[in-house]
């Protein structure tokens, strides 16, 4: 079986962020891979295993030929990367990046299962996985804490409020991974060398077939117009107990109709 | 020239550090407390590759450099020296010795458990009566000729790594010359199963630190291993000993390079949030000149370890570079540990504060692998003084 996953390659989370004039995330500094990829390409791995062969592909967008994200996840095992690197797509939104990456996926061959994050850790709009499946026209089930795969039929146990749902789709289809649903394994150093000669197809949008100016800031079709930072926490009120404090309480609890 | 590593020694160096974070440091207080060797974490390292970095992949090692296994040691001691001891004794103690010296069937043989962290192997040189003098070996084996057997009596001290659940083999000095022959005194170095028959482990010491590391007495009273367990020449046991040495020293001092650097580290956190008189007591120059001289010695170590290991990884001469970088990183660390444990005041002094078990465990580097007596002395005949 194959297993395409989409990993994002972002800024270190320990180093404090910074904007670019747009309020786009600054991401021209080393990128690493997205610790909430790491659970998609573990699953990944664990499933191509228990099928009996087959590959784990890399899908990655990125600025600056960035593949030090990639490296991480090729030494955890996976096989092979697409790389789409392009100047043009910067500025890209949600939908540019699934139209992307969308084909991208259409040059590795014979995937049967693609999965994906179920949001990134830096951009959190949580909607690429699923406008991934709506471009390539394929089921996409959210929210996996546990995926199966028999007999052409993938099942999963889809996250809910209360418990979760169990669902199956044929396949290929797209599912999204929840964070911490398996234990990524930690890349041995016989890992690390390995991943240093392993392939990374490296392409550009025009490479992909598609329209520089369709999609990037240009394509978009947002613009982010202002980035406040969110307020501060107010310091609470403070109640002296005089022996009349219960009923402040009560009161208070009242104007917030919970009692 | 140029001090940066390499992308694949720094992107492990991460590994193992975020390795070191997540699955050692969490339990590094309790397994101190309880004097626990954890031999799960063990395999768990093993699996990660750290047990045979530095040795060829058809051993089941991982081909590494020197450096990157000093690399390995450094970030586990951030965290704990027990277990970074347990990786340093195992790669240069247990596997190295039987890497150098043993033959292709040795090698076949033991290496790969070895490697994998299924298995860990001890050097047991020290004797209750020998130590830095370490030719001083009572310790006879003494070859039974009929019975194609080495016959093995005497003692053997303060052994890492010999007892535990899945420690594989002890490799000893003994003396091999024929006792009352008045041949010359000749050391040879002899592999001995574990759980030999003759061979006695005694109950762990009780140790200042190192609590989560294993440390046993060894007896042996007519210990009988097969000829074919002799490791090397018959006669070369002393001068091979010197030379596993000299990498074991320059792997303590990453060892230790780790310590100062975690103090460093730590100091300097706490610099910063802990308030006396109204302002943190980093604002006080008596504080932030120990933070400042903790910086000066974690660099100076550093750049001594990672020259002792390029050295040896070029295959150039280092055994005066090792012997420096030990002497000075294990000093370095008992004098980081005393000032880190000083910056967090009473609070250096109890257990739950990481510096304070730091402090308990460096006394011992000044002294293992060499004491630094012995390190001034490598370092003055290398000066080509008569001492
Ligand atoms: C926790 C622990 C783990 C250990 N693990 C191992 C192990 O795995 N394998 C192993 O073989 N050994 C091991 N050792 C033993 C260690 O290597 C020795 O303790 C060390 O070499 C010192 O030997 P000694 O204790 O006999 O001290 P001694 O040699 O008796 O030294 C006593 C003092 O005299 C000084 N001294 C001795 N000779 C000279 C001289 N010529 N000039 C100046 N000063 C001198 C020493 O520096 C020291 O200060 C371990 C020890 C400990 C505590």
């Amino acid at each position: 079986m194959n297993v395409v996953v989409c990993v994002k390659q972002i800024p270190d989370p320990a180093d404090p962020g910074a904007l670019e004039e747009d309020h786009t995330l600054k991401r021209t500094g080393k990128l690493i891979l997205d610790e909430s990829d790491s659970f998609g390409v573990e699953m990944a791995l664990q499933l191509v295993d228990k099928a009996g062969g087959g590959d784990v592909t890399l899908v990655s967008m990125a600025p600056n030929d960035e593949t030090s994200g990639l490296r991480t996840a090729l030494a955890m095992g996976a096989a092979k990367a697409v790389l789409v690197s392009d100047p043009a797509l910067a500025g890209a939104g949600a939908l540019d990046t699934a139209k992307v990456l969308a084909a991208a996926i259409g040059r590795v061959e014979g995937a049967d299962l693609i999965l994906a994050a179920t949001e990134s850790s830096d951009g959190y709009t949580g909607t690429v996985p699923e406008q991934i499946a709506g471009v390539l026209d394929l089921p996409s089930i959210t929210f996996a804490k546990h995926v199966e795969v028999a007999d052409g039929t993938v099942s999963v146990q889809r996250q809910t409020e209360l418990g979760y749902d169990q669902c199956e789709s044929p396949l290929p289809a797209v599912v999204s991974v929840t964070a911490g649903v398996v234990e990524p394994r930690y890349p041995s150093f016989k890992g690390i060398m390995a991943a240093k000669s392993k392939p990374v197809d490296q392409v550009t949008v025009a490479d992909l077939g598609i329209d520089a100016s369709a999609v990037g800031a240009a394509g978009a079709g947002q613009q982010i117009v202002e980035v406040t930072p969110a307020p501060e926490r107010q310091a609470g009120e403070i109640i002296e107990d005089d022996g009349e404090a219960h009923l402040k309480i009560i009161d208070f609890l009242d104007g917030l109709k919970v009692l | 020239m140029h001090f940066d590593l390499t992308d694949e020694q720094e992107s492990f160096r991460k590994v193992v550090a975020d390795f070191a974070r997540a699955e050692i440091a969490p339990h590094a207080e309790a397994w101190d407390r309880d004097h626990t060797f954890p031999v799960d974490t063990v395999r768990a390292m093993g699996e990660l590759g750290l047990f045979g970095l530095p040795f060829p992949e058809e051993y089941g090692g991982g081909g590494s450099d020197f450096t990157t296994l000093c690399l390995a040691i450094e970030e586990i001691a951030r965290v704990d020296q027990s277990v970074a001891i347990t990786l340093e004794a195992g790669v240069g103690l247990g596997a190295n010795p039987i890497f150098t010296y043993g033959t292709e069937e040795q090698k076949q043989r033991w290496l790969p458990d070895l490697c994998a962290g299924r298995a860990l192997g001890g050097f047991g040189l020290t004797e209750p009566e020998a130590g830095s003098d370490a030719g001083g070996t009572r310790t006879r084996a003494v070859l039974d000729d009929v019975a194609g057997e080495w016959v093995i009596d005497g003692e053997k001290a303060f052994i890492t790594n010999s007892g535990t659940a899945i420690t594989s083999l002890v490799t000893i000095t003994a003396r091999t010359d024929v006792a009352g022959s008045g041949a010359a005194p000749e050391i040879s170095t002899v592999i001995v199963p574990a759980g030999t028959p003759g061979v006695e482990v005694q109950p762990p010491y009780r140790k200042m630190g190192w609590h989560a590391s294993d440390t046993h007495g060894l007896t042996f009273a007519g210990c009988r291993v097969p000829a074919d367990h002799l490791l090397g020449q018959r006669g070369r046991g002393f001068a091979n000993f010197l030379a596993i040495l000299d990498d074991g020293r320059v792997a303590i001092a990453a060892l230790a390079l780790g310590t100062i650097e975690a103090c460093l580290e730590q100091s300097v956190a706490y610099a910063k949030e802990r308030h006396a008189f109204g302002r943190p007591i980093g604002g006080y120059q008596a504080v932030a000149f120990k933070c400042a001289d903790l910086a000066v010695m974690a660099e100076t170590a550093r750049n001594l370890v990672y020259k002792a290991a390029f050295l040896k990884d070029a295959g150039r001469p280092f055994r005066k570079e090792a012997a420096m970088a030990k002497l000075y990183a294990t000093e370095g660390a008992v004098t980081a540990t005393r000032e880190a444990t000083q910056i967090f005041g009473g609070y250096g002094f109890m257990d739950e504060t990481p510096v304070s078990r730091f402090y308990r465990d460096s006394k011992i580097l000044e002294i293992g692998e060499g004491t630094s007596e012995v390190q001034r002395l490598v370092i003055s005949r290398q000066l080509g003084l008569p001492v």
